[in-house]
């Protein structure tokens, strides 16, 4: 049987550990909504490339350029969005095992985030460029590694770019998505088929304007993926910090409840002494 | 008289959506002046200042690379960046670009880390330009 002075301690750290899961929760909530929110400023941008893209519909030879041209796969660049902490549930576990079963001879990494490095050095693959993201994400921080893997990309070095990084679907839900860059689906850009509307007026010409939007396009597309595993990151942390905090909650209920069970059984064994000792006396 | 729709988008905001008598950006063919009711047009934008008239007033931003769409209404400009004069704090450039020179005589860098320290070292620059420049 544990002691009074025993129990009122555990529950003290019980208490401790619980004001800072709670602590966590909340930072994590308002952190989530800054990303969310980053994410929806975004939008507008979001719709101007997509119209840009439509003008120049049915006006281009979409496979002349570079980013575009499929070729069969020899080597594969994989680009992988993780966090940089734990304490955020499965989300990395996750992600990481959608990577099971990737050639190892013929993939190389690019990473963002110390728990991908981790995972990377641990199963011992090729790590080409690990980029640190801050917390929160500017868009001068993706472009960089745009760059790196459209260089890689055009110069042949690579065949295929992928990504991997945790889609935010809700506060509840984190989606491990794995998406093609490069070269950029076709079938995602919609260039295909007939001119929508032929009033536009191109400077130099569309095939100029398609060249220089798919970089942009690109960029766009990476900075929105890191977004996502911002918000992902910190609603997965949020709901883990929320489960800790309950926990401990629990925990801190059974223990009170042991502590006043133990405290009226001193009572109770200190006046049977007490009427013992007196009724030997009388 | 009519009056043109000038929009701003960047990927992290709406820099810029308001009211105005003239935009003049840097095309890619060489500066550009638009006012109401120019034919529809579309072309790449090109690292400089975007001037704007608004009245009697004039508003002037650095803007980086991106697009334009033009229509009689309506001018849109898509830019990685869009920065007001009052918004360039020149201590803080002035102090970014002796942080990237100093990073650049440093030795042990990979062709990747110059890179991207040069184009700091050039946004920079242009930022500290633009606003000496607007002071006079």
């Amino acid at each position: 049987m544990p002691s009074t002075l025993d129990l009122r301690r555990r529950i003290r750290s019980v208490k401790n550990a619980a004001q800072i899961t709670k602590a966590m929760q909340m930072v994590a909530a308002a952190k989530m909504r800054k990303a969310q929110a980053a994410a929806v400023a975004g939008r507008p941008y979001q719709e101007m490339l997509t119209r840009v893209l439509a003008a120049i519909k049915g006006r281009v030879e979409p496979s002349s350029h570079e980013l575009l041209a499929v070729r069969p796969v020899r080597r594969e660049l994989m680009l992988i969005f993780s966090t940089d902490k734990g304490l955020c549930g499965p989300l990395n576990t996750n992600l990481f095992r959608e990577l099971t079963g990737t050639d190892r001879d013929k993939t190389e990494f690019v990473v963002m985030g110390r728990k991908a490095v981790q995972y990377i050095a641990r199963t011992r693959q090729n790590l080409a460029a690990d980029f640190a993201l801050k917390d929160t994400v500017h868009y001068a921080d993706v472009r960089p590694i745009a760059r790196f893997a459209s260089d890689k990309f055009i110069s042949g070095e690579i065949d295929q770019v992928r990504v991997l990084y945790p889609k935010f679907v809700n506060t509840l839900t984190q989606q491990p998505v794995l998406r093609n860059l490069l070269p950029i689906p076709a079938e995602e850009l919609d260039l295909e088929g007939d001119t929508n509307r032929g009033e536009f007026l191109f400077e130099p010409d569309a095939q100029g304007v398609l060249g220089a939007i798919l970089p942009h396009y690109m960029a766009f597309q990476l900075y929105q993926m890191a977004l996502n595993t911002r918000a992902s990151e910190h609603s997965a942390r949020m709901v883990a910090m929320k489960n800790a905090t309950d926990n401990a909650k629990d925990l801190i209920k059974d223990l009170t409840l042991e502590y006043n069970k133990v405290r009226q059984q001193n009572i109770t064994t200190e006046l049977l002494e007490i009427t013992t000792a007196q009724l030997a006396v009388g | 008289m009519a009056k043109l729709q000038l929009e701003i988008v960047t990927p992290e905001t709406r820099a810029f959506s308001e009211e105005v008598d003239m935009v003049v950006l840097p095309g890619a063919e060489g500066e550009l002046g638009i006012l109401p009711l120019h034919v529809a047009l579309m072309t790449q934008l090109l690292p400089g200042e975007v001037r704007i008239t608004q009245g009697q007033k004039q508003i002037e931003l650095v803007v980086g690379s991106g697009f334009v769409e033009v229509t009689p209404t309506k001018v849109s400009i898509l830019t990685d960046m869009a920065v007001a004069d009052a918004e360039v704090d020149e201590a803080a450039a002035e102090e970014a670009i002796n942080r990237a020179k100093t990073d650049l005589q440093n030795k042990d860098l990979n062709s990747e880390e110059v890179a991207e320290i040069e184009r700091a070292l050039a946004r920079s620059l242009a930022l500290l330009k633009f606003k000496r420049r607007t002071r006079h």
